[in-house]
Formats: C-alpha cells, sequence, structure tokens
C-alpha cells in the first residue's frame, strides 16, 4: 500500500510491503503533521515560533531540547557551515526534516515492517525490498530539467537525501553570513546509514559549494553525486556500488 | 586591482580543483543551464504551492521580489489552459560565485562524468524541493494575480 500526503509543506510518500494496515500509515502521517505543528517556522503558535518569540529555554519539550542537540552537534562536525541561527531567530528544519524521516522509520520497524520507504521533499529512506524482491530503486533527479532523472541507484536500509537546484531551502547558510553560498553547484545527493545523517551532511555539505564533495569523501559512511552549473557531476570514490546496472 | 586578484584568486582555485580531481572526458554534450522549470512536474505527487484548487486565467504573470537572504528570488508564472505550466526565475541568487577553498587531500579519490537523462522507471526519486518560504511567497503573489 502506498500513500501521499501534503505535509510539512511537501508531498510526503510512505510506501509500505509488508503489510495492508492502513492505520500504519495513518499513524506515520499524523506524526509528520506532529512534527510540523512543533518546528514550522511559519505556524505562529508552533512552539518553535514560541521559542522565536522568547519562550525560556525551561519550558521548551524535551524532544526540542534533543533535536537542538543534534542541530548544535552537526554544526560542530561541519564546521560551522550548519548553522540554524538566521538574524536571531531558530530554524532547525535542515535537520528535521531528516530525523522526522528517520523516526517515522523506526516507528514502523518497531511494527515488525522491514520492506518499506517513505520519502519527504525528495528526502528518503528505504528500507528492506520492494513487492518483486528488488533492492528500491531511487532515481536523482536532474537539477536542469525536473522531468527527467540522471543516475538510478540500488538502495537498501540506506537513506539518500538531495540539496540543491536553484532556489536554496532558508536552511543552508555559510558560516559567517556574509556571502552567497553558491559556487556553481546544481544539487548534492548523499547517501547515508539512514536518512538523519544523508539530510544533515547533504544540506551542510551543499553550503559548503565544490568543496562540499570532498566533505563527503573524507567522512565515514558516506557517499554523495555532486552536479555543478555545467552539466558535470562529481562523485565520492564508493558511490559506484549504489549505482543500478 | 583588488578585482585583479580576487581574479586570480579564482583562476588559482579552478587550476587546484582540476589538477586535483580525476578527470573523464565527458561522453556526451552537458545539458544547458537553463532558469526555467517545472517545479509541479512531480512524478509521484502534487506540490503545495498553488494557493487554491481554481483554474487561473491563461497568461504570464511575474510576483513580488522577495529576499531568500542569500539574494532576490522573482518568479514568473505561465498560465497554459487554466493550469499552472512553468515558472521562470527572473532573479534568482544564483550570479555571483565566491572563490573556494578545494580540500586537496580528499580530491583525489573524486571522480566526474557527464550527467546523462535515465529511463525513468525507478521506486522514488530524490531532488531538492522548492520549500524555499522567498519562493512560495513570489509564486503565490504571481498566482494571485492570475486568479
Amino acid at each position: 500500500m502506498k500513500q501521499t500526503k501534503i505535509s510539512m509543506g511537501m508531498p510526503i510518500t510512505v510506501e509500505i510491503i509488508d503489510s495492508t494496515d492502513k492505520q500504519l500509515l495513518n499513524d506515520t502521517f499524523a506524526f509528520f503533521r506532529k512534527v510540523d505543528n512543533r518546528y514550522s517556522t511559519y505556524k505562529p503558535d508552533s512552539e518553535i515560533s514560541r521559542i522565536n518569540n522568547g519562550l525560556p529555554r525551561d519550558r521548551w519539550s524535551a524532544e526540542m531540547k534533543k533535536v537542538m542537540q543534534l542541530c548544535e552537534a552537526t554544526k560542530q562536525e561541519t564546521n560551522g557551515y550548519f548553522d540554524i541561527k538566521h538574524q536571531g531567530k531558530l530554524d532547525p528544519s535542515g535537520l528535521v526534516k531528516g530525523w522526522a524521516i528517520w523516526e517515522a522509520a523506526k516507528q514502523l520497524r518497531q511494527h515488525g515492517l522491514q520492506n518499506f520507504y517513505i520519502e519527504a521533499g525528495g528526502d528518503v529512506q528505504a528500507m528492506g525490498l520492494h513487492a518483486h524482491n528488488q533492492p528500491w530503486t531511487v532515481g536523482i533527479r536532474n537539477p536542469f530539467d525536473t522531468s527527467q532523472i540522471v543516475k538510478t541507484l540500488r538502495i537498501h536500509n540506506k537513506g539518500v537525501a538531495t540539496s540543491g537546484t536553484y532556489i536554496r531551502g532558508q536552511h543552508i547558510y555559510t558560516p559567517n553570513h556574509s556571502q552567497a553560498v553558491s559556487q556553481g553547484v546544481q544539487s548534492l545527493t548523499v547517501i547515508a546509514d539512514n536518512i538523519y545523517e544523508a539530510d544533515r551532511f547533504a544540506t551542510a555539505a551543499f553550503a559548503m559549494g565544490k568543496e562540499g564533495i570532498a566533505f563527503i569523501e573524507q567522512r565515514t559512511g558516506l557517499e554523495g553525486y555532486m552536479i555543478d552549473d555545467l552539466g558535470l557531476a562529481t562523485f565520492t570514490s564508493g558511490f559506484k556500488e549504489y549505482i543500478h546496472a | 586591482m583588488k578585482k585583479m586578484f580576487i581574479g586570480i584568486a579564482v583562476l588559482a582555485t579552478l587550476v587546484i580543483y582540476s589538477l586535483g580531481v580525476r578527470h573523464e572526458q565527458p561522453k556526451i554534450a552537458a545539458p544547458a543551464t537553463s532558469t526555467t522549470t517545472k517545479p509541479l512536474a512531480s512524478s509521484n505527487s502534487q506540490q503545495s504551492t498553488q494557493p487554491n484548487n481554481g483554474t487561473y486565467k491563461d497568461g504570464s504573470y511575474t510576483g513580488s521580489t522577495e529576499d531568500a537572504y542569500y539574494g532576490n528570488v522573482q518568479v514568473q508564472a505561465t498560465i497554459s489552459g487554466g493550469k499552472l505550466t512553468g515558472v521562470t526565475f527572473l532573479q534568482h541568487p544564483d550570479a555571483h560565485a565566491n572563490s573556494i577553498y578545494i580540500n586537496k587531500q580528499a580530491m583525489p579519490y573524486l571522480e566526474q562524468e557527464a550527467i546523462k537523462a535515465q529511463s525513468a522507471h525507478v521506486d522514488i526519486i530524490s531532488g531538492a524541493t522548492y520549500t524555499s518560504q522567498a519562493f512560495i511567497q513570489s509564486l503565490t503573489s504571481a498566482l494571485s494575480q492570475a486568479s
């Protein structure tokens, strides 16, 4: 069974192979709604909006404190390229999407599911196998023509996230906040053990410009595929093993 | 003079970059860069940028200029047959590249290829989405003129 809904300002698709219990889909989408209600900076009554309007730290939810710790750790791990502070306001959306997909995937696993995927706004956690007992295939969208794909990956129990194209999400900042992030990179796709890792490092490495793919290469457990302005792709040493023949 | 130094710095960076990576000759021509795209052409899902479900009047509508922090975003929406058929970026923050620091140690392991369109028979598509509020605001303003 498969369902797509708009949540967190983007289409979210869940496909489950090893169950027909619709409640699992409902619970997953309810979880994304809950995440949106807490972390959306566009909702004036969300917890993050209340924090940005002065809610003291001792009244933050335990989950919010944990997410903020993850954001801080990610900032340290990316030499400041991942930064949720912008003009005095906090916006953890660059981490929350991947984190939420991974949390939702873990919840489905706790229900005994092994074969499913969750995709939100182009970021994917693919678990087990699809209906024909093959690993899920994930296409990397062509940033120059969104109706095309330029690479097909075979993904088994991994996360795949893509950052980029013409309009950068506002969660991508440079460390000193004084320069544009564009350095000729159209998109950067990152594969990791889970989508939380893939998303946060794709976000940060994209902000690094062409240096980002070198950062992905250096970091254990990550592989990447960067497409530049000229349609030239640069990819990491272990990326090839994910390419679908 | 300062501009010349920046120019040299950029050039030097590019040279270091080109030396540092293993080049493979592109087998096909790279696609031309275009600022026109179809953000609503998602293959398996619907985007949420349309403010209503009604049909729009045909024509081209220019949206407001929105500050996306790293530059301005302004879009033009094209309506055809009552539907949003294209979005063109009149302004987007891609224009000015800065010189970059290349990590030379990591680069020798990287490989390159020209991208090439493939068969779209995949289960899932990974790509960046248009979640930028500046984009949505500009598009919403363009579409409000078309309703």
